[in-house]
Parts: C-alpha cells; structure tokens; sequence
C-alpha cells in the first residue's frame, strides 16, 4: 500500500546549513586523531581468519609420514587442471606403510592456474591437501610457479590426524579383518 | 653584520626590490608544496590511513631518531613529487591550440605570485617606536590590487579549458568562470564595512591590509583591540565562504570535479603544467588565507587586545626589531597555516554541491547577505560617528 512519507519542513538550523558543518567538522576531527585503521602491509601482515583458502599445500601426518594415497582425485576435480600427480609405489624405507597401494612420485600444483576453489581440499579421502594461510607468492618465471612436491610438502607442514586410517587398517588386517 | 647592512642600503633600490621579491617567491614556492604534502597527510589522517611514510634518502635513515621520524611524516615524499613533475614527459596533446595551451599555466602562476606583492606578512616595531610593515609595497590600494590580480586568475582556467579543446576541459572552464565571478561580488561586499571602519571620515581614505591591521591592534578594552571576526561576523563568513569558492576548493571545486568532468580544465594537461595549476592553486589559498587573517583576525597581533608591540615588550623584546620582525611573521603564517588547514579540514567534511546549487548560494543567498551586511553596517558606523 502506498503511504506517504512526512517530510517535516526544515528547521532554521537545518536551513542555515552552518550547525550541520559544525558538526561534521567536528566528526572529522575526531577522526584526525583516531587511530589508523591501515595496516602497513609488507612490514605488519593480516591476521588470517579461520577457513581461509589460501595456497594448496601437502600435509604429513603427526607422525611426518606423507599421507597423499596417489589417488588423483584432486587432480580429477581440479576445475582448472591446476594439479599433476605421477603415482608410484611407496618407497621401501617405509615399513610401516607399505601396505599402502601407491604414492606421488612427483605432485605439481601449477599456481598460475590455481583458482584457490578448495575442490581438492573438499575431495581427498586423505585428508592430505589443504588449503592453508599464505597468501601471497610471487615469482620471476613460470617454472617458478608451479610448486613441486617437496615446496608443497614445505608449505604444508604437519597438521594434526583424528583418524590414522591406514594404522588401523594394517592393526585390523592383521587380526584377519580385511576391512 | 652592520657593513653587511650598510651594502644592502646602498644597493640600488630596483636590485633591492627584485631581491626581496624573489626571496618571497622562493619562499611561497616550497610552502605551497609542502601544502600538497599536508593535504595528502591530512587528508589520509582524516581517512584513518597513515599518508605517505616511505621515500627517504639513504644518508637521512642513517640519523637515528630523526631520520625515521621525517619518514613517517612524508616529509621526502615533497622532493619526490616534486621531482617527479619536473622529469616525466610533458606531453602537448594533438587537438589542443598550442599556443594558449602552453599560455594557460603561465598565466596561472603570474596572478597567485604577483598578489604576494602587496599583503604584508609581519611587522617590526623601528628606532622611533613605529610599527613598520614587513611588505614588499605598501601600496595604498592594498587589498583592491589583491582582488584586481587574482581574479586574473580565472583566465587561466578559462583558457585551459578553451585551448584544451575537448569538452570535459571545456566544461571545467566554463564552470570555472561563471562559478568564480559570482562570488567575487559577494567576497567584494563582504569587506567593504570592515573599510568602511576603518577610514573614518576626515582621515585620508586607504585600503592598506597594514592599515586594516593597525585598526585591529588597539590595547585592553577598546574597540579597536578587538579583530574584526568578533565585530563583523557575518561579513567574516561570507568572505570565508567566497574565498572557497574563489580558491576552487571543495565544497566548490566546480572547475575540477573529478566525478563528472574527469579533472575539468587540467584535463588535458600533464605534468609540470599540471603542477603549476596546482602551485597557483595553493598560492592563491595562502593569499586568500594571508588576506582573511590580516582583515578579519588581527594579522600578527596575538590575541584579541594584544597588539603585537604590547607583546614584544612583554617577552622583552622592545628594541630587537630583527626578532619582533621574525615573532610577526611566525604568528601570522601560524594563523595562515590554520586556515589551510581549514581549508582541508572543510573539505573531507562537506560533500561537493552540485551546480546550480552553487550558482543558487552565490545569487540569491550570499550576495542578498552581503548587501545586507553592507547597509547594517553603513548605518551602525554612521550611528557610531554621529555620536562622537
């Protein structure tokens, strides 16, 4: 239903304009010594919320065992085709995961086309690439941009496991239990 | 230092002239740049940003506390704006008509430096006890040759507008020009009661800005102690309001207005060019900054019933007329250096009008005002004569 609005006549003070200066001077002033509100960026760095999608990275489970299966899931969902897994067995000197099926031999993320969308993080079943804090990286060429795995293993760092899936699966193939 | 004097007394008095001048104009030069570092410091203050810290020479961030401080304060970022505008290409575009196109900075800066000429800055008290003015002449036209020069100052940006010849410039020129002879009618009125006291009949008429001083420097409880802000206020917020307008400074930045007319008349223009519209645009400030505190706020008297001289004598400084000279000058530039800051201040805190609201504030509100003022002011002086 249209209504109409009350548009009160303007008060002396309003139509001399000049209070209303005043006062607005005096909101600016106190602005004048208000406190900066910008960061001074390369020298203080912003604090990173929660949730915040950053760089992919690699993890490694407390333990520092790598954790990426090869699955290539990741690299299947990746919108962009920013990732490139080459799978390949896990290496000898690890004992205690070589009832795992497969490992990367090589994992590239190429940066340059990386959308930061988060879909690799949201569907590995490993709970091994995340999406973390840094924000800003740079480069000279192109080649520098694409991470290999040893930088996103650097990136990524040790990130804490609720499950250690592949423990218990050996604990319970080892009591007979296939599953 | 007394034969130093003695060769400067015996210089001839045209080299003594052409001296003092240049002096001035090396020193409103620095001072109208480092108005643009002040703008963009205060403007970030006001914006809740830090401004301008980063550029500093490397042998200035070897000095421990100071180097940084001057870092903080952008003081460098000054040189290297500066700098900037006299090394990058100055680009004379195609479809402009050169010659008023080059003309139109040139004639920016002659006004906004000439007007210097005749607004005193301090005063010394001399040998005989006299106040004596620190200007380069003291014409008896005073402020009217401030007003004739620096309405010149239109030309300018009329004829960028003009010779730019592409229609955002033009707009800004013709804005410019309907904008600023507008006001100078009401700026005009404003000030002619404040003559109007000070030349009481039977003296010999002057419009002297020392003259207008002198008025306002009377002693304790006398009427002429007090500035003419307190006895004439209206008179001062008209002029005040004018001098915006005059200045092309927001709220009244008709002739730039970066929203709609992309930067109006300086358009076309780049830099060194650009930067004189700016150096004019602040010198013209100074002045008319110089120009409201000698008419309406006592110069380089202090405080109101605190003549310069009283107060010289109460810092003991009677016959030092070297030091009484320098006192006069950093209270007037202090008080000038207010009003710039106003002139900021103002700025970020009322938004632009739009057109015709101008035209409408100039006409129909200012210059009835002003007129108004006028004829209160002609019958309460000649009230007040008719009773002495």
């Amino acid at each position: 239903m249209a209504y109409v609005v009350e548009r009160k006549p303007l008060t002396l003070a309003e139509r001399l304009y000049l209070p209303q200066i005043f006062a607005g001077l005096r909101i600016t002033l106190k602005h004048l010594f208000a406190p900066n509100v910008t960061l001074q960026y390369p020298e203080e760095r912003p604090v990173i919320p929660p949730g915040y999608r950053g760089v992919p990275t690699l993890v490694r489970d407390p333990q520092g065992r790598e954790k990426c299966v090869s699955c290539q899931l990741c690299e299947f969902v990746c919108p962009p085709k920013a990732i490139r897994i080459t799978p390949g067995s896990v290496p000898a000197d690890q004992p205690d995961r070589l009832h795992i099926e497969k490992a990367p031999q090589a994992f590239e993320i190429d940066m340059l086309r990386c959308i930061y969308c988060g879909l690799c993080q949201e569907v590995c079943p490993e709970e091994a690439i995340f999406l973390q804090n840094q924000y800003s990286l740079s480069g000279y060429t192109r080649a520098e941009m694409v991470n290999d795995k040893a930088r996103l293993y650097e990136l990524g760092g040790t990130l804490p496991d609720q499950h250690y899936k592949w423990d218990k699966k050996k604990i319970a193939a080892e009591h007979g239990n296939t599953h | 230092m007394n034969a130093l004097y003695q060769y400067w007394l015996n210089l001839p008095l045209v080299l003594q002239m052409v001296i003092k001048g240049l002096a001035v104009i090396g020193f409103m030069f620095p001072i109208g740049g480092a108005c643009s570092l002040i703008e963009r410091k205060v403007s970030a203050w006001m914006q809740g940003r830090h401004g301008p810290n980063r550029a500093i020479p490397f042998w200035i961030a070897w000095v421990p506390i100071i180097g940084p401080l001057l870092q903080r304060l952008g003081v460098f970022h000054l040189m290297a704006d500066g700098g900037k505008m006299f090394f990058k290409e100055d680009p004379i575009p195609g479809h402009v008509n050169k010659f008023y196109f080059v003309l139109a900075p040139i004639v920016a800066m002659i006004p906004a430096l000439t007007t210097v000429s005749v607004v005193p800055f301090g005063a010394y008290v001399d040998t005989a006890g006299q106040l004596v003015p620190l200007i380069l002449a003291d014409v008896d036209v005073g402020l009217l040759a401030v007003f004739a020069v620096s309405s010149l100052g239109v030309y300018a940006l009329i004829l960028a507008g003009w010779a730019s010849n592409s229609k955002y410039p033009f707009l800004g020129g013709v804005r410019a020009s309907a904008q600023l002879i507008s006001y100078e009618l009401s700026m005009t009125l404003s000030i002619l009661p404040v003559f109007l006291w000070v030349n009481a009949p039977g003296g010999s008429g002057t419009l002297s800005l020392f003259a207008v001083v002198q008025a306002q420097s009377g002693p304790w409880h006398a009427w002429s102690g007090l500035w003419f802000i307190f006895t004439m206020p209206v008179a001062a917020l008209i002029f005040l309001v004018s001098l915006f307008a005059e200045t092309n400074r927001l709220p009244f930045d008709m002739a730039e207005g970066e929203a709609d007319l992309v930067g109006g008349f300086h358009t076309e223009y780049g830099s060194l060019k650009w930067g004189l519209f700016f150096v004019a645009e602040y010198s013209h400030m100074l002045i008319g900054s110089g120009v409201f505190v000698l008419l309406f706020l006592g110069g380089w008297n202090p405080l109101p019933w605190l003549p310069l001289a009283t107060f010289a004598d109460w810092l003991g400084l009677a016959g030092n007329s070297l030091v009484v000279g320098a006192l006069s000058m950093v209270i007037f530039l202090s008080k000038v250096l207010f009003f710039v800051f106003l002139f900021m201040w103002v700025r970020w805190t009322v938004p632009r009008f739009r057109y015709d609201q101008v035209m409408k504030l100039g006409w129909q509100k200012l210059l009835p005002l002003a007129i108004g003022n006028l004829i209160f002011y002609a019958l309460v002086i000649a009230w007040v004569q008719v009773k002495n």
